[in-house]
């Protein structure tokens, strides 16, 4: 049982005709056809699948199409500023923060929307903040370092920070 | 990992259409806050609605705002994220604050909600043991018009409330309270997050400023009944006594009897019974030392303490 689904996905007006009980991760990844957000768990514990629905990070594994009219959807396709990388992008790839790169899209995306709420965090800050999102190669050092300095980074351009090291 | 199943989706702009939806389709009919627990159901548990009726298109059933009595009313579909970061709850009531960050992550607490998780009746629900220490109540919508309850009576069971089909929780209301009231929540788990109450423990207390006596005092527990609790028998051992360490490791023992834990997967009965005394008597302590917002890196060393 389709329907037509009007939304925003990455700026753009998008409508597409989908059954309302199609999980929002697989709308994009089958239906649309961008395939940069991931599938780890399935249950909300990951977050692999983390994209913005009304500017908010959620689980994409968890939200039904049926529940998308109107709204605005913003995945890491949409991350970057036209072919520019996002500092946090930037700082993934400079760092090492990306290991087999799978929980990547999801960490990027909770990381970035974290920086606009935190431009200056500790490092509890943001290990509190990225606890959905789970890493299973080595750990979180290198991503920790790789967000302190888009952070830094951020708040070079904003014009006002000082880096602390 | 599991699909879900095709279904009917409604999403009604008002509480008596979303209640005539759920009357008119009959049984099979699950009410949509933020998904996090019904769809993982439908994906984990092989749980097949027939229909889904959503109910965030319906106005006005979110928000926080302090009332002119200063009580404070939380819409049903207020998330758990806002009222982690609610300057009006942070402010006032930090413990209520600090349970809803308990609960699962960022992404999740941007989608759970409030009334979802209170409908849920999960006996482990960080947010209920606040809740009930604040003598909150539940509004709850319907055929038959509203009524107002107490949040605790709310619950039956694991699961389970005393909602009629086509009810709809509106509304949880906290009422005023004594401007001295101070509070704490402590959560035992085996990990600082993404994970679920071995038990939960929250306190509110009043102390008179001259003597440290405690004027009133509430204990609520999470995941040691069938259903959130208050502490009744432990409440009783503090009120209108001075507050000690002796005393507080009274009520502790108090809590411990009275709870009605159940061994599973997560923990023995004889644990949580040992968790719940331990924990009520630090919650009782930590709260008479002074209330405030704990930030997370040093929960666990104020948990030990």
């Amino acid at each position: 049982m389709s329907q037509t689904i009007e939304f925003t996905l990455n700026g753009k007006p998008t409508s597409v005709d989908a059954p309302a009980h199609r999980l929002l991760l697989d709308l994009l990844r089958d239906e649309i056809g961008i395939t940069g957000t991931k599938e780890g768990c399935g249950t909300g514990d990951c977050g692999a699948c983390t994209v913005y629905l009304n500017g908010q990070p959620v689980n994409s594994c968890l939200v039904l199409t049926g529940e998308l009219s109107d709204t605005d959807v913003v995945t890491i396709e949409g991350l970057k500023d036209g072919d520019v990388y996002h500092p946090i992008q930037a700082a993934f790839i400079e760092d090492g923060g990306a290991q087999c790169g799978y929980c990547t899209p999801g960490m990027l995306m909770m990381a970035a929307s974290f920086l606009e709420e935190n431009p200056d965090p500790t490092d509890d800050d943001i290990r509190f903040a990225l606890s959905g999102n789970l890493c299973r190669c080595t750990g979180y050092v290198k991503i920790v370092e790789a967000v302190q300095d888009a952070a830094a980074e951020l708040r070079r351009r904003a014009g006002k920070g000082q880096d602390h090291e | 990992m599991k699909r879900t199943e095709p279904l009917e989706f409604h999403q009604p702009t008002s509480l008596a259409e979303a209640t005539r939806i759920m009357l008119d389709g009959g049984p099979g009919g699950y009410f949509l806050a933020g998904g996090t627990d019904l769809v993982i159901a439908m994906k984990e548990k092989g749980l097949v609605p027939k229909y889904v009726v959503d109910l965030k298109r319906i106005p006005s059933l979110s928000g926080i705002r302090e009332e002119a009595d200063g009580g404070f009313t939380i819409g049903a579909l207020t998330t758990m994220r806002e009222v982690e970061i609610s300057p009006l709850i942070v402010g006032r009531y930090p413990f209520l604050a600090q349970s809803a960050a308990e609960v699962g992550s960022i992404q999740i607490r941007n989608r759970a909600t409030i009334g979802g998780n209170m409908a849920n009746a999960t006996p482990s629900a960080d947010v209920a043991p606040p809740l009930l220490a604040l003598d909150a109540k539940a509004r709850v919508a319907g055929a038959g018009g509203e009524r107002v309850m107490d949040l605790k009576d709310f619950f039956r069971g694991p699961g389970q409330t005393v909602a009629e089909p086509g009810d709809i929780l509106t509304e949880i209301m906290i009422p005023p309270q004594d401007s001295r009231l101070v509070g704490e929540y402590i959560k035992f788990s085996p990990r600082d997050m993404m994970d679920l109450a071995y038990i939960g423990v929250a306190v509110t207390v009043t102390l008179a400023e001259a003597d440290r006596r405690c004027e009133n005092v509430a204990i609520a527990l999470g995941a040691v009944s069938p259903t959130p609790m208050r502490a009744p028998e432990a409440e009783a051992v503090l009120q209108g006594q001075v507050l000690s360490e002796e005393l507080a490791e009274e009520a502790g023992r108090k809590a411990a009897e009275e709870c009605r834990p159940i061994s599973d997967v997560r923990s023995s009965a004889e644990y949580r019974r040992a968790m719940v005394r331990v924990n009520t008597k630090r919650a009782l302590l930590n709260a008479a030392a002074g209330g405030g917002p704990v930030p997370w890196t040093s929960r666990r060393d104020r948990r030990y303490a």
